[in-house]
């Protein structure tokens, strides 16, 4: 009883749109056998533009949403993908040729980093802010707040565990996401843009690119819209390069990581992405 | 007579012991510098004050081997109380010669001295206290139990709040169990010179505090030092964007307080006579010369006149003059070079089509001096409503609704501060929440504190100065993680470049930090 | 508005015009009759007060620094606008007696200290006062003293509008130059502004003499019982509209009197309304303004918020008692070179 399968053609997703690169380019994503799976978009530059355009108009949305409400959003992405978990599982099982407990786990693993950054939603911000007790008829409170569009380089070893690791993080705290996914396993990435369109996350607050990172990640470095880049995934590119770009307008630079442990959860990858934000205001009774 | 022709009431200088010449502070002594030594001026004058040392490169190298030396063998071994116990004496002793400080401080920046007496020197010892206190409570600092400080600090100050900005880097450094290494600006060293003095009141041991005074090219070497852990830059954009690509790739990790923008907002609901009062500080105060100044006023429209001309009548009242005299409210510009930078862009102003209203004042014939300017009729688009002038010139732009106040707040590449002014507590609230700014004053402007976190968005820097995120940005949390099982193992990447993140690290866990280099950077100063 | 309608205490005025024309003014400025509503919007319409950026403006004022001629011609005018006041329950005509020697003659050392503005005391101690006076009683803006009466069932103002007229009437036709009345505080405090406006209106009237000339009016606010910046700047605009010439802070029966934030608030209103309206009111903190020092502050603040030409008894004034001995003690250490002491000055 063979059927013959529909294959997925996988486009990028801008703006909660699913558009083929505006180069028209692909590349072929191969199975760990070697054996043809797909042919993925190969994003451009002016993909990568269109992404910052995109994410740059979502922000005052996503940041704007109540800390609940965004919780609630990250959770219900942990939601769908857990009744995807199959789909996902075959798909690594492909791509990183390992076994399907072992796929299965790292879906797992990576439906549970949203559930856990979930949380953190309407958390952070009491752990990171505080009261100051400034000595003066002053009312003074710090605040993290979201520092605008992340670009992010994700884990190139990994199919969906460092693509959630990298993403989750970032859109915490009101920041929208242009991310570069994995370049040899793009394949989940594009299938998570797939559960992001259908869990209630805003167009534009994530962006999916794929194709070369070499390519891309210069261009986003420099970029003056975007705020921060998250380099984790950039360890075998020339991400001193990068960095430098990066200073040009005082971009925030999360360094590169290597190996499975990268962009594992912490706190600290919600608040690297923040601005404290101090404000003072007089009291008096008179 | 005029009652307002007050006499001049001086601060006397005889408060001063000053030396005719200021080496360099290595290893708790002074010492020769090996460059060209340059003399260090009164702007208000022009007179000489002293001649200053310059360090070069080899004087970095023993600057930094000594503050390398000291955390090895004494700092970072001595205890959280024993460290605060030092920065508490610091504390007192710049009380105890606070207005020797004052009176130094006004001499050598030319700002007025009811500013150094009444705002620099009290919060140099207020920031001293505040990070004394933390020494020995870092586990309180929110980067978990244990965490460990960076190293050598190398630290680059600006010229407009000399004393003060060398406590903002020294107070929490040295909290955290850091050594430092820090250079001056070049037009005023004067007060860091005093306050190694100081240092050698307190006892610090020798190494500890380092102080390197020279131009840009030394503060350049300093930061540049493969011996560096840290760097805390406070100046200029162009500057610090430099820094960041220097040390881009490296282990160094910085704190960067930079150039700013800031839009000052009144409403037409605002309680009018404070917002006044508030527009003259925020861009007056220290004659402009404040990163975090409220350089563009954006009035609305329907207020726009009224506000203008009780700005005038109020201008009117300010006094420029000798920083000494205790009525001046406007000081000395601090350098010919500043002053010449400040004129070629308020000309730029005019050209654009602006106007100009500068106050009707007397200008002293030696020294730097340039009079309270308004420009109105300012467009976005205009160079003065887009440049840092850093100087006591101000632009008037209106706004219409809210909405249109923060897109044309936020419309800069800037994020330092802003300011908001109405009797409206829900716009208040909305309108902070919506600027792109890291330090927001609400019916007040230039307010500090040591408790209070101050830094930027974008490209006024990142890091944080005050409070508890300030100690964070000297700080890494502890070399050994929680168990992996709890919080998936991981070191804290995202800690490692963003000082502001490091405050509420408590959840994450870490690898040992690679301490190759710095084993390197040790053996190279021991060499020396 | 212009000049020509501003109402110099005891200036003699265009016989009935005084009145007339602050009603007009009001009206003008209010663009309706003064009742409880138009009063409420107008007064409610005013810029808020913000109270910490109004004291850090006051303590900054007060850090000027005030050094040889300046401070001696500060201590001589300090001097010349002090309403030297007696208000007790125990006064007598001896009290009052001595009060005007002093006040004539404050140093009795040194003739070249000036005279003060004005005694100050309860409307019965009048005719007392006066006698006292003798040929010094007139003009301050002349070098002369006047005599200034708390009236309006002062301090609290608790009774009825008649009795508080009756008590203005017979303090001017006893020969005072000035009328120091109280605001009834409850009915401002309740919002009855028109109640308010109507007995200021009603006792400048009644300040009016038989000649067609008028007893300088001034509006005591008591700002320790209104407490608030935002009370005491309506309170001070809701004054000057009903006629007041003055406007004062406080009776020196409830703390606090006299601020310096208070008073240079209230100095913004008169700032205020002479630019909307040509009309200059004068201002008199009193009570609690005991040093030099102080009142040098308080010289300061009008200077750079009114302008010196405030400083002129018709528009600025001291309402003190003790304040006097300070400053000759002060005057006594310029001229000699030394420290003086309590012993070197009189008391009254």
């Amino acid at each position: 009883m063979s059927r013959l399968a529909v294959p997925k053609t996988y486009k990028l997703y801008i703006g909660g749109a699913f558009p083929r690169s505006e180069s028209g380019r692909t590349y072929e994503v191969v199975a760990a056998d070697g054996r043809f799976l797909a042919n993925a978009a190969k994003a451009s530059r002016k993909d990568a533009r269109d992404a910052v355009v995109a994410a740059r108009g979502a922000v005052a949305g996503w940041a704007g949403a109540t800390a609940y409400n965004r919780g609630q959003v990250l959770y219900r992405i942990a939601e769908v993908l857990e009744g995807r978990r199959a789909q996902f599982a075959a798909e690594i099982e492909e791509v990183e040729g390992v076994s399907r407990a072992v796929a299965a786990a790292q879906v797992d693993e990576a439906i549970d980093r949203w559930v856990w950054y979930a949380g953190w939603a309407d958390k952070f911000a009491q752990v990171a802010g505080n009261a100051n007790p400034v000595a003066g008829p002053y009312f003074n409170i710090s605040v993290p707040e979201p520092s605008g569009v992340i670009a992010v380089i994700a884990p190139q070893d990994s199919s969906l565990v460092g693509f959630v690791s990298a993403l989750a993080p970032a859109l915490v705290a009101g920041n929208s996401v242009v991310i570069v996914a994995s370049e040899r396993f793009p394949l989940s990435s594009i299938s998570l843009a797939e559960v992001l369109a259908t869990s209630d996350v805003p167009k534009g607050v994530v962006n999916v690119l794929t194709g070369s990172p070499a390519e891309i990640a210069p261009w986003l470095a420099s970029h003056a819209d975007v705020n921060a880049i998250d380099l984790v995934g950039a360890g075998g590119l020339d991400w001193v390069s990068l960095e430098i770009d990066a200073a040009d307008t005082l971009k925030r630079v999360l360094r590169p990581e290597n190996g499975p442990d990268a962009a594992a959860p912490a706190l600290g990858r919600i608040t690297a992405f923040t601005e404290t934000k101090t404000v003072w205001h007089t009291k008096s009774l008179r | 007579m005029s009652f307002l022709d007050y006499a001049p009431a001086p601060e006397s200088r005889a408060i001063l012991s000053l030396r005719d010449s200021y080496g360099l502070f290595i290893d708790g002594e002074f010492v020769d510098g090996r460059g060209t030594p340059f003399q260090t001026i009164s702007p208000s004058s022009e007179e000489r004050i002293a001649m200053i040392a310059n360090a070069n490169e080899a004087d970095i190298d023993d600057a930094v081997a000594a503050a390398r030396r000291a955390y090895d063998r004494v700092w970072s071994k001595m205890s959280g109380r024993d460290r605060g116990k030092y920065l508490f004496r610091i504390a007192r002793l710049v009380q105890e010669r606070a207005r020797e400080l004052a009176v130094a401080e006004s001499l050598d920046n030319g700002k007025p001295i009811k500013e150094s007496r009444d705002v620099d020197v009290p919060l140099v010892a207020a920031w001293f206290f505040y990070y004394a206190g933390w020494a020995d409570k870092l586990d309180h600092a929110g980067l978990g139990a244990d965490p460990r400080s960076l190293g050598v600090a190398a630290q680059v100050i600006p010229w407009n709040f000399p004393l003060l900005m060398l406590a903002w880097k020294i107070a929490p450094a040295l909290a955290a169990g850091n050594t430092v290494v820090l250079k001056p600006a070049e037009t005023t060293p004067l007060t860091a010179l005093i306050f190694a003095e100081i240092l050698q009141q307190a006892d610090l041991p020798a190494g500890v505090v380092n102080i390197v005074t020279g131009a840009g090219d030394t503060g350049a070497a300093l930061v540049a030092h493969e011996g560096v852990d840290k760097v805390a830059f406070t100046g200029s954009t162009a500057v610090g964007r430099a820094i960041a690509k220097q040390i881009a790739g490296t282990d160094k990790r910085a704190t960067l307080e930079l150039g700013g923008k800031a839009a000052n907002i009144v409403f037409d609901d605002a309680p009018i006579d404070q917002a006044i009062e508030g527009i003259v500080n925020g861009i007056f105060f220290n004659q402009g010369h404040v990163c975090c100044a409220g350089s563009r006023l954006l009035v609305q429209e329907n207020i726009h006149d009224e506000v203008v001309e009780r700005l005038k009548t109020r201008l009117s009242t300010l006094r420029l003059g000798d920083p000494l005299d205790k009525n001046t409210d406007i000081g000395a510009i601090n350098s010919r070079e500043q002053l010449d930078r400040i004129r070629a862009l308020s000309d730029a102003g005019v050209e654009e089509g602006a106007e100009r209203w500068s106050v009707p004042c007397e200008i002293p014939e030696n020294g730097f001096w340039y009079a309270p300017t308004i420009f109105t009729n300012v467009q976005t688009s205009s160079r003065i409503a887009r440049e840092e002038i850093f100087g006591p010139v101000l632009s008037v732009l209106t706004f219409r609704t809210p909405q249109e106040a923060i897109a044309k707040a936020n419309n800069t590449p800037y994020g330092l501060s802003a300011g908001i002014w109405t009797d409206k507590g829900s716009r208040i609230l909305a309108v902070a929440d919506q600027l792109r700014a890291g330090v927001i004053w609400a019916n007040t402007f230039n307010r500090f504190d040591p408790s209070s976190p101050f830094g930027g968005y974008k490209e006024s820097g990142y890091g944080r100065e005050g409070g508890r995120h300030g100690l964070a940005a000297y700080l890494s949390p502890a070399p050994i993680g929680r168990s992996a099982a709890q919080v998936t193992a991981g070191r804290s990447g995202a800690q490692r470049r963003i000082e502001g993140a490091d405050a509420s690290a408590e959840a994450s866990a870490s690898k040992p930090k690679p301490r190759a280099r710095r084993a390197g950077a040790a053996k190279k100063g021991a060499a020396k | 508005m212009n000049e020509s309608q501003v109402t110099p205490m005891s200036a003699p005025v265009n016989p009935g015009t005084a009145l007339v024309t602050a009603r007009e003014r009001a009206l003008a400025v209010l663009g309706g009759e003064p009742d409880d509503q138009t009063l409420g919007r107008y007064l409610h319409g005013i810029p808020g007060v913000d109270a910490v950026g109004l004291e850090q403006r006051a303590a900054a004022l007060g850090t000027r620094s005030i050094k040889t001629t300046s401070k001696r011609w500060a201590l001589d005018k300090i001097i010349s606008l002090i309403d030297l006041t007696t208000l007790e329950g125990a006064d007598t005509p001896g009290k009052v007696r001595s009060l005007v020697a002093k006040a004539m003659n404050p140093d009795p050392a040194d003739p070249t200290v000036p005279r003060v503005a004005a005694v100050c005391v309860y409307g019965d101690m009048v005719p007392f006062a006066i006698e006292a006076l003798g040929a010094a009683h007139g003009d301050p803006d002349d070098g002369l003293i006047s005599v200034a009466a708390v009236a309006t069932a002062f301090p609290s103002g608790r009774s009825s509008l008649e009795i508080k007229l009756a008590d203005t009437a017979e303090a001017v036709a006893a020969g005072a130059d000035e009328i120091d009345m109280v605001i009834d505080r409850g009915a401002f405090l309740a919002g009855r502004y028109g109640e308010v406006f109507d007995q200021i209106a009603a006792v400048k009237e009644a300040c009016r003499r038989p000649d067609g000339t008028s007893a300088s009016l001034k509006v005591i606010l008591e700002t320790g019982e209104l407490v608030t910046y935002d009370n005491v700047r309506r309170a001070s605009w809701l004054a000057i509209l009903a006629g007041g010439d003055f406007i004062k802070t406080s009776t020196g029966k409830v703390a606090p009197a006299a601020t310096l934030p208070v008073t240079l608030l209230m100095l913004e209103v008169v700032r205020d309304w002479h630019r909307l309206t040509g009309h200059r009111v004068g201002v008199k903190p009193a009570g609690g303004i005991r040093s030099s020092k102080d009142a040098i502050k308080y010289l300061v603040t009008v200077a750079e918020t009114v302008g010196e030409e405030w400083l002129v008894p018709h528009l600025f004034r001291f309402g003190a008692s003790s304040l006097l001995n300070d400053v000759l003690l002060q005057r006594q250490k310029m001229t000699s070179g030394h420290y003086s002491g309590a012993d070197y000055v009189t008391i009254d």
